[in-house]
């Protein structure tokens, strides 16, 4: 437990002390809800059903946040570690290696949600963010999502030779998912042809449900979304139980 | 008493390349164990298969009575290893580590002495990657230690540091010992075994080929020592040769070396009195005379007909 606590801290602080990670989950959301902020403001809208650009555009850059730190933060720096021999120096002491996964799980999920945070903040001071739905169902959604792909970031991870390979992957993979999912861009104002194919991103999910229930919706209505994610999630894990590789 | 690592028999191959061929040695408590050898000997996989780090093809292993593969977590917490290749994160700083590793164990030294006896008090808020090669090196010992172990593991401690640096480092090696720790360490720097190592293993090729103490090591060739000097025109060594404490004369241009004859005690009378004598009474004129000790590097080249110094700058 104090080994638990004292890397998951330490961590942390690595993860603060390194500009690009802490940029785009902390910084560059802000950046993007203020830039379409100031151009669309936050008026109600028929494409949106009665909410604003920016009562929309909270819970999808939140997704965008998600899978930043999954497909990218989270991969690039277990490869790192792999690569450079930083996981070989840890394996020769006693700390098990369940510590080193949760402690990584337990950091990117904190700054994720400190990414949220800092938007729905601003969206409430500056644009006042409309919230309809209930605060234990987001949450409880935004959990699951933040897992399910954080254990594709393990799986990338796992998978991928060296950390360069995992930049390069993790950005082709995420970069478009980041635009055709909506996790960007509305998929209101995507046409019909993008749209279909969304379907089968994983982020999609993510941003379908993270907005359902901010905008008041029930579980009942995102059953598929639930499954895939959970999907999503025991696959993650197993594909990266069976591939850890210390080396 | 028990050794602190019996090895007997191992083997370990990697495809068609036997890395580590047979090989059995014990270390004893309070001992600098030394295994020395050309790159791709068969040092880092014989530690590496020691510190539980890979398992051998077959043979048996024992550290501290536990099996290193078997038992590994039950082994963990009692030794201190640096690794040949390792890394911290880039923006760790010193203190951080220290503190990060000291969290891993139950039984743990003050690293805050640690810090002081290594000699890193300054660099104490240094990011890992702002450090010289030798402070890294350093702060890995400072982490080998951390936990009191009793058995140190140090692999390829001084590849890359400059002449300054090593000799910091083997000091504090010897005060490792000091403190009553056991050491294991891999080298393929000669005269870094032959200065720290109470016993020494040299590898070649996947196997040990000699394993005693340097001294013993050197005086197994029966040379002592060798006087290497220039001649003007010709010269009769045939009575200096004759002598009973030389062992031969070589000649290569105006090069002579003169090899004594070892008696078997460490530090033999020298041979170049006799030599001085002999050129003095055959009036011959001679420059640049010196004398050359056998060292561990001419142990190498008489078993295995190499020289391990020039392998290493090829």
């Amino acid at each position: 437990m104090k080994a638990l606590v004292k890397y998951t801290w330490t961590e942390i602080k690595l993860y603060l002390r390194e500009p690009m990670g802490a940029f785009f989950t902390l910084v560059f959301p802000l950046m993007m809800l203020f830039l379409f902020g100031s151009i669309y403001g936050n008026e109600p809208s028929a494409l949106f059903n009665g909410y604003g650009s920016v009562d929309v555009s909270v819970p999808a850059y939140t997704a965008m946040i998600i899978g930043t730190t999954g497909i990218l933060g989270l991969s690039i720096t277990m490869a790192t570690y792999r690569e450079k021999g930083i996981l070989r120096r840890l394996r020769v002491t006693p700390l098990r290696p369940q510590v080193i996964l949760i402690a990584q799980v337990v950091v990117m999920f904190l700054m994720t949600a400190a990414g949220m945070l800092l938007l729905i903040l601003a969206g409430k001071l500056v644009y006042n963010l409309r919230f309809d739905g209930n605060a234990l169902n987001v949450t409880l959604a935004f959990v699951l999502s933040s897992l399910s792909f954080f254990s594709l970031g393990f799986v990338l991870a796992s998978i991928m030779p060296n950390a360069r390979t995992a930049q390069v992957v993790g950005m082709v993979i995420f970069y478009p998912m980041l635009f055709l999912s909506g996790a960007g861009m509305p998929l209101e104002i995507l046409p019909q042809a993008v749209r279909n194919l969304s379907k089968f991103l994983p982020l999609t999910h993510v941003v379908t449900l993270l907005r359902g229930l901010w905008t008041g919706e029930v579980w009942s209505q995102h059953i598929t979304e639930v499954w895939v994610l959970l999907a999503v999630l025991a696959a993650g894990v197993l594909i990266s139980a069976k591939t850890f590789r210390w080396e | 008493m028990n050794p602190v690592i019996s090895v007997n028999e191992i083997f370990k191959t990697y495809g068609r390349t036997r890395a580590v061929d047979g090989v059995s040695f014990q270390v004893q408590e309070g001992e600098i164990f030394g295994m020395v050898g050309p790159n791709g000997a068969g040092k880092t996989t014989t530690i590496e298969c020691v510190e539980g780090l890979r398992a051998a093809d077959c043979g048996q292993i024992k550290v501290l009575g536990l099996d290193p593969v078997k038992q590994e977590r039950q082994l963990r917490p009692l030794l201190g290893i640096q690794l040949q290749q390792a890394h911290l994160p880039d923006n760790l700083k010193v203190w951080e580590a220290l503190d990060l590793y000291a969290s891993f164990y139950d039984r743990t030294v003050d690293w805050e002495q640690l810090l002081v006896e290594l000699g890193l008090e300054e660099k104490r808020t240094a990011a890992f990657r702002k450090l010289s090669g030798g402070q890294q090196q350093r702060l890995f010992i400072a982490l080998a230690l951390i936990n009191d172990p009793q058995l140190v593991f140090l692999d390829e401690l001084t590849t890359g540091l400059d002449p300054h640096a090593r000799h910091a480092i083997w000091d504090l090696v010897e005060e490792v010992r000091e403190r009553g720790k056991t050491v294991f360490l891999t080298t393929h720097y000669m005269e870094e075994a032959e200065q720290l190592c109470d016993r020494v293993a040299i590898m070649d090729n996947g196997k040990i080929v000699a394993l005693d103490t340097p001294a013993n090591l050197i005086n197994g060739l029966g040379i002592s020592e060798r006087v290497i000097f220039r001649v003007a025109g010709d010269w009769d060594y045939a009575g200096l040769e004759s002598h009973p404490r030389v062992e031969r004369v070589e000649c290569d241009g105006d090069k002579r070396v003169v090899y004594g004859k070892s008696n078997g005690s460490v530090n033999p009378a020298t041979i170049v009195t006799e030599v001085v004598n002999a050129l003095t009474a055959g009036g011959i004129q001679f420059s640049d005379l010196r004398t050359e000790h056998p060292d561990l590097e001419d142990v190498f080249l008489t078993l295995t007909g190499r020289q391990l110094r020039e392998e290493r700058s090829a």
